[in-house]
């Protein structure tokens, strides 16, 4: 079996002299758990649409499989589609909805209850046969595009956006349970979201896209400690991004202070990005031998299991994770071991994240609608 | 919190006075005129009680001379009514049949485009319907327009007008907006994932269109096909023009009945047609309700 089932090649999309792929590369292994993340307008959904041929690329090859399948229509690819806000046939009901591909085919009715039924309990749904589909709740509807979607046993399942009109708790019951449809069924799952939290915990790996173009490839593990630019640093996770300087390798400076980190092949006196996680700081008295930087605490919020407070060094407001209490403008000292300075190139993102100054994130801003064009 | 959903005494007196003005139209320009009917329709001259004009309509009968010089007769209303039915459900068809393919076109047309291609749709109805048949008369006479076109490619001309044709033409360029703008209107809400889902499960085009797009606009298609049968069932000016007199309608027997100062015959026609209608469109409902809407 072909350990990579699809490949996108030098992937472009023009939408009336709009870019809005460029140059996507990117290959998907044959039963992974594969997750397009990005904020809206970053080109995710359209990538997804690609693959499933309701958008033709406007330059490039997608393989299938190692055929090329540019302008096989979807019916005829091995993908199906669970759709934003589901998209089941209103004028039919739960039974008839799953059923609707294998009724089309003239498959013999005892082979369609029977399928029927299988992707029923699969999707805890048996009982709601004859339910009309605008009466289900949000989580309910879920279940039967899921279900109408994997009848057919496609080799791979995109879906788009599918836990967005979920509320949060319902949303964390659907991701444990779609991660175990996928293990349960073995096969490709291709996932577009804008939560990074939701592509983190579900996926093997995360793919991260910005302005029509793939910033990172990588397991969830690679993303969020080895970001490979400003941008994927600040959309995963919280990040500290300071300018600072390779002085040579495994030292940089950055704040004023010299530090030991554990990253090299950089250039001798190249500037670069750094990130430090506020998790990973430690908080020290201000007199202490192990204070590196010192600074103002400038705010303080109480997060449940630990304090976020924002500490002012040189003019530079850094956040950190704590779950010692710290008051509101206690002068203190911080701590941060070699292995929590991650060292990024620069990049056209460099100087524009990173910075807690302003209590809003300029990524939340964009994040603002969940639809792309 | 309270309040908010309970409908409390004075609010639905509000509602009430907000439909008054409507409420009044309705019984001023409907009730009252279809309780004249009714009421002209079961009386006399002297307004006494009487259904002679309601079993008029059933029994008059009169000869026709067919062109091999047989003479037959017939019952006359039953005959206009028939011919009547006939002509508006073949308009009907042919209007469904060009309008559902050009609601579908419009309605997944870009923004720009779907307005234009309304807007040039909509124009032929700012016109006084007399002109546009006036019109169609040019066109379709035997020395008019379409043949002299013909004539120039140096095909056979056509002989329409006075036919049966004729009338279904005029009737169908007058209809046809009727038909497309209700389907068209459900057509552009519907949710274009739907066709995308269908067409990534087994359905090439045509299967999407008749398993998807076909039921969920069915609405739009009766409330469409109401539209177009009910005046077209009562027409009566275009029969005259375009058909040169030779096909007799309802509409027509209506208005000659009326002309003719027989407003009790007449009242009579309009109220057993009307209750026909209300029959056929109930029926039509029925079934169409059974075929799609079960969702099975």
């Amino acid at each position: 079996m072909a350990e990579q089932l699809i490949l996108l090649e030098n992937i472009h999309k023009d939408y009336g002299g709009k870019q809005v792929l460029k140059n996507i590369n990117l290959y998907i292994r044959d039963k992974e758990f594969i997750t397009l993340l990005g904020p809206s307008g970053c080109g995710k959904t359209t990538t997804l649409r690609i693959i499933g041929g309701f958008e033709t690329p406007s330059a490039g090859v997608v393989y299938f499989d190692g055929k090329k399948i540019n302008d096989l229509p979807p019916y005829k690819r091995q993908a199906n589609t669970v759709f934003q806000r589901y998209a089941l046939f209103p004028h039919l009901n739960v039974f008839e909805n799953i059923a609707f591909g294998l009724r089309i085919a003239k498959k013999p009715k005892a082979l369609i209850e029977e399928r029927v039924g299988e992707m029923l309990r699969m999707v805890n749904l048996t009982g709601y046969e004859r339910a009309s589909v605008a009466r289900l709740s949000g989580g309910e509807q879920q279940r039967v595009a899921i279900a109408r979607a994997l009848i057919n046993h496609p080799r791979v399942l995109l879906l788009d956006e599918p836990l967005s009109a979920l509320d949060l708790k319902l949303r964390k019951e659907m991701q444990r349970e779609l991660k175990a449809i996928q293990q349960q069924v073995g096969i490709t799952f291709v996932f577009v979201t804008h939560d990074q939290e939701e592509a983190l915990t579900m996926s093997d790996t995360v793919v991260v896209m910005n302005k029509g173009s793939i910033q990172q490839i990588g397991t969830p593990t690679d993303i969020y400690n080895e970001p490979k630019n400003a941008f994927v640093a600040d959309f995963i996770g919280e990040s500290n991004i300071l300018d600072g300087m390779m002085i040579e390798d495994r030292v940089v400076r950055f704040s004023g202070h010299t530090f030991d980190c554990v990253d090299g092949g950089f250039g001798s006196h190249e500037k670069v990005d750094v990130v430090v996680r506020p998790e990973d700081v430690d908080i020290v008295p201000e007199d202490s031998d192990k204070a590196m930087l010192l600074g103002d605490v400038t705010s303080v919020t109480f997060m449940g299991v630990h304090y976020e407070i924002i500490v002012d060094i040189n003019g530079f407001k850094w956040m950190i994770q704590t779950t010692d209490f710290v008051p509101e403008g206690a002068h203190i000292g911080l701590f941060i071991e070699p292995d929590a300075i991650h060292i990024m190139k620069r990049s056209e993102y460099s100087g524009l994240y990173g910075d807690y100054s302003l209590d809003v994130d300029p990524q939340a801003i964009s994040l603002g609608g969940e639809e792309e064009e | 919190m309270m309040g908010g959903r309970s409908s409390s005494p004075r609010r639905r007196l509000t509602e009430r006075l907000l439909l008054a003005p409507y409420s009044l139209w309705a019984v001023v320009f409907i009730v009252v005129p279809l309780a004249f009917i009714a009421y002209y329709a079961l009386t006399d001259n002297n307004f006494s009680f009487t259904l002679e004009n309601i079993t008029r309509f059933f029994t008059a009968t009169s000869t026709i001379t067919a062109e091999n010089g047989q003479s037959q007769e017939v019952r006359t209303y039953l005959l206009i009514f028939a011919r009547s039915l006939k002509l508006a459900v073949i308009s009907t068809v042919v209007c469904l049949l060009i309008g559902y393919p050009m609601a579908y076109i419009i309605s997944r047309a870009g923004p720009r485009a779907q307005k234009t291609m309304i807007t040039l749709i909509m124009i032929p109805m700012w016109m006084n319907f007399l002109i546009r048949t006036y019109a169609w008369m040019t066109i379709l006479q035997d020395t008019g327009i379409l043949n002299g076109f013909l004539g120039l490619l140096r095909l056979p001309g056509l002989h329409i007008i006075g036919t049966e044709s004729a009338v279904v033409v005029g009737m169908v360029y007058d209809y046809l907006p009727y038909m497309i703008m209700p389907i068209y209107s459900v057509m552009a809400k519907m949710d274009l994932r739907l066709e995308e889902a269908s067409h990534d499960l087994v359905c090439n085009r045509l299967q999407t269109l008749w398993r998807v797009i076909l039921p969920l606009s069915m609405p739009g298609v009766i409330s469409g096909v109401t539209m177009v049968l009910i005046p077209s069932i009562s027409t009566f000016y275009i029969s005259q023009k375009l058909g040169n007199g030779r096909f007799f309608l309802i509409g027509d027997a209506i208005e000659g009945q009326y002309v003719a100062n027989n407003l009790h015959f007449a009242a009579a026609i309009a109220l057993i047609m009307m209750i026909a209608l209300l029959a056929a469109m109930a029926l039509m409902k029925h079934f169409t309700d059974r075929a799609f809407q079960g969702g099975e």
